[in-house]
């Protein structure tokens, strides 16, 4: 399904990390807030992702 | 429950957010140390923890993208043909990017501005820690930066993502400096209860 290696899917966790935490942290003080927000972004992040490539996936499949 | 009053007036560096009091001190100094290391705005204005994360997250990502890009993601040139636009947002990271332009003078003083060709007896300096491609560069022919490219891979690529993320990123920590947290959430609804408590709030 993947025309590259699933390896390279690594490069998103360092990205997703350090977004999330400094995007959580410029709209809190609080850092149990900062940390829920990071989650919150991470998940929103990875969730539109995931949508992204199931279009690119069946647009494969059909076109 | 979070408190929503983030954002410090003009001339005004106490702000509360999250129930806390915060005093920005000097705006303009804290900002620029943010932009100088990231972090250090925030260690300035006493805000350790969040100064350590910022601090963590930009230079974990600047170096790994320096380093999976070769350590040579980040350079600065405007020569034709090789227009690194990139160098632009690498720069928000502030000092670690900054050799960056050292090596640039360095570079130029060796390079023709008639032929854009440098000259063979140019020496980058710091074992070439930065420092741009032997020019010419240009797209249809082999050169350093295709020689970068093809030593590296993807990593080239997303090193240069990374580094430039890096640096987007402490605009957002700049602003944070400057001016506390951001004051709409964009994550995260603001229920009606929190809303009621805001309004309350700033009518006493």
């Amino acid at each position: 399904m993947l025309s590259i290696s699933p390896t390279y899917l690594l490069y998103y966790v360092p990205l997703l990390v350090a977004i999330s935490l400094v995007y959580g942290a410029t709209r809190h003080e609080d850092m149990r807030l900062v940390l829920r927000h990071a989650v919150y972004t991470a998940y929103w992040i990875t969730a539109f992702m995931g949508v992204i490539f199931v279009v690119i996936w069946l647009m494969g499949l059909f076109v | 429950m979070p408190t929503k009053i983030p954002m410090a007036a003009k001339n005004e560096s106490l702000i509360e957010v999250d129930d806390r009091l915060i005093d920005l001190r000097n705006r303009p100094l804290a900002a620029f140390l943010a932009w100088l290391i990231p972090g250090a705005g925030h260690f300035y204005q006493r805000r350790h923890a969040k100064g350590t994360m910022y601090l963590v997250c930009i230079l974990s990502l600047w170096i790994i993208g320096f380093s999976i890009g070769g350590f040579h993601v980040v350079y600065a040139s405007r020569f034709p043909g090789d227009h690194r636009w990139h160098y632009y947002l690498q720069a928000g990271a502030g000092l670690v990017a900054l050799p960056a332009l050292i090596q640039t003078r360095h570079i130029n003083k060796y390079t023709s501005l008639q032929s854009g060709v440098t000259s063979g007896d140019y020496e980058p300096l710091w074992w070439g820690f930065m420092s741009p491609p032997h020019r010419p560069v240009a797209e249809e022919k082999t050169d350093e930066v295709s020689a970068w490219y093809a030593r590296h891979g993807a990593g080239y690529e997303m090193g240069t993502w990374y580094t430039m993320i890096a640096g987007l990123l402490n605009i957002l920590v700049i602003y944070d400096a400057y001016a506390g947290p951001l004051g709409i959430p964009i994550s995260g609804r603001k229920r009606p209860e929190d809303a009621a408590e805001s309004v309350e709030k700033s009518k006493a």
